[in-house]
């Protein structure tokens, strides 16, 4: 009989040697060459960083003088935020059963899962700029950018939720003879209701964000009237935006948070 | 009367779990399984209902064959066939009152169910039911609030909403505490004298198979091995039922041989 061993060692995270060090080297390889080929122009940086100075300088201090411009920036983008969520989320409830490999037969489960992917392949940006060019620039190709940008997420998440319900309540309505919308109104809507509450309310805040960032892209709502201001060199009623912008945006995320909290 | 003949299930191409099972339940009486787990208990009892689909053979209940129905008429067919369920099953975050309803869903709209606008003698019977066991003061409680033994019993009264013609019970008192187990145990055998409803179950604790039911059938790896009154339940009938492990049976032991002659 051997006497215990008293030495132990984590095993490595990769266990095959070779292949551990062609990874390490590998990265650190990468690393090496990305480093020595981007394209950085130190002298253009150094320029910049003058001109960087001038815009912050122009922003100083921020111009609040045309304010009605920017409440009725906001309020477009409330709206398009609202509107969007609201039809996001309408349209993500069926495709989130759709997508549910527990409760949707295989070929409606891929089809639900590609209109997912789809949704969520490209940045709202991109999305943006094709609705802008096909509806023409204003609110409207805002709100389909978001709802397309909301059905990724929210279906996505609400799929997930949908299959990790207890089945044995679905059982119970099967065995009592229910047929099938009434078991997915017993069985599992209450059971993914409190995440679906959570995903809009969180969608809401997030649509919010988003819609200052594609109405740089000509989708309307405040993000189109901080890009006005740029062009215009009018740096300090940018900077009030931007402002307006955060402090809008913290306050949704406070309040969304404490809504949330209170779900159970 | 419940007829289930040469009834095969088998998982893959694997060794079946039920072995050309033959059973049949007749009037009024409560019925207890035992056997050690993966002995098919529970697949036995979901293959009546189709939760889980049988391989072959006949499950029949007052003459239709379940086996071959499908839809409509299956759903139909579920409708006579109340189950209780070991972990209860039921939807925590509705109230008491919609979780009973919910063994009527088979037999009203989607829509009216939706709604919440149930039938006047549905909710008649609801009441009538709940304060048979103890529970209507709970209508309006969410379900999620209450003990295990007041979650059973809504369990059962769910169950007997369906005005079933058979009751199935899989392990309906294995997440309780030794004492609520013994009073779902009386109200089964209570409720099916009171409605004369034949009641099948599933059940580990062979003392409450004695005392509560009126017959025992002993299940071993797929096959029935013992069928009798309780009384006949000696320890050599015991022995047949639990001795050895599931593992010896499947790797085809000595003890299979054993319990299977």
């Amino acid at each position: 009989m051997t006497a215990p061993r008293d030495t132990w060692a984590k095993p490595p995270f990769i266990a095959n040697p070779v292949l551990r060090w062609a990874v390490y080297l590998g990265v650190i390889a990468y690393f090496g060459w990305v480093g020595l080929t981007m394209p950085i122009d130190w002298n253009r940086v150094a320029e910049g960083i003058g001109r960087a100075g001038k815009i912050f300088g122009g922003a100083f201090p921020p111009s609040f003088e045309r304010s009605g411009l920017l409440i009725d920036g906001f309020l477009e983008s409330l709206k398009i935020a609202v509107l969007a969520t609201a039809l996001g989320v309408f349209l993500s409830i069926p495709i989130a059963f759709m997508s549910a490999g527990n409760v949707a037969p295989k070929p409606v489960f891929y089809l639900g899962r590609a209109i997912i992917i789809i949704a969520r392949s490209f940045h709202p940006v991109i999305v943006a700029i094709l609705f802008v060019k096909a509806v023409g620039f204003g609110p409207f190709a805002g709100v389909l950018t978001l709802t397309v940008y909301s059905i990724g997420f929210v279906a996505k998440m609400l799929a997930e939720r949908i299959e990790e319900i207890d089945f044995g309540q679905v059982e119970a309505m099967r065995a009592a003879g229910a047929p099938y919308f009434s078991t997915l109104s017993y069985a599992i809507f209450p059971q993914i209701m409190p995440r679906q509450i959570g995903l809009t309310i969180y969608q809401l805040d997030s649509n919010l964000r988003a819609s200052a960032v594609v109405g740089i892209v000509g989708a309307g709502g405040i993000g189109a009237t901080l890009a006005n201001a740029f062009g215009r060199y009018d740096y300090d009623f940018a900077l009030a935006i931007t402002i307006v912008i955060v402090g809008v945006i913290l306050f949704s995320e406070a309040v969304s948070g404490v809504i949330r909290k209170r779900i159970q | 009367m419940l007829k289930i003949t040469d009834l095969v299930k088998r998982y893959g191409s694997g060794d079946p779990v039920l072995k050309n099972l033959d059973l049949t339940i007749e009037g009024e009486s409560v019925v207890s399984i035992i056997g050690s787990s993966g002995a098919g208990k529970s697949t036995l009892l979901r293959c009546i209902n189709r939760l889980v689909e049988p391989t072959s053979g006949t499950v029949e209940l007052n003459g239709t064959d379940l086996t071959r129905l499908r839809g409509k008429n299956l759903r139909a067919a579920r409708r006579k066939i109340g189950m209780v369920f070991q972990g209860f099953n039921l939807v925590d975050r509705l109230t008491v009152m919609e979780n009973v309803q919910s063994g009527r869903l088979g037999y009203i709209s989607t829509w009216s169910a939706i709604t919440r606008r149930y039938p006047k003698q549905d909710i008649r019977r609801a009441y009538e039911l709940m304060e048979r066991v103890g529970i209507a003061h709970y209508a309006d409680t969410r379900a999620d609030q209450l003990s295990g033994g007041e979650r059973q019993r809504v369990g059962v009264v769910r169950a007997l909403m369906q005005e079933p013609d058979i009751l199935l019970a899989d392990e309906p008192t294995a997440s309780l505490d030794p004492k609520t187990s013994e009073q779902i145990m009386g109200l089964l055998r209570d409720l099916s004298r009171e409605l004369k409803l034949p009641v099948l179950i599933n059940i580990h604790n062979v003392n409450e198979a004695k005392e509560y039911t009126d017959r025992i059938v002993g299940m071993r790896y797929g096959r029935i091995i013992f069928d009798d009154k309780p009384d006949m339940l000696d320890p050599s009938a015991m022995e047949a039922i639990y001795a050895g492990s599931p593992h010896a049976d499947r790797s085809g032991g000595p003890d299979d041989k054993a319990a299977a002659s």
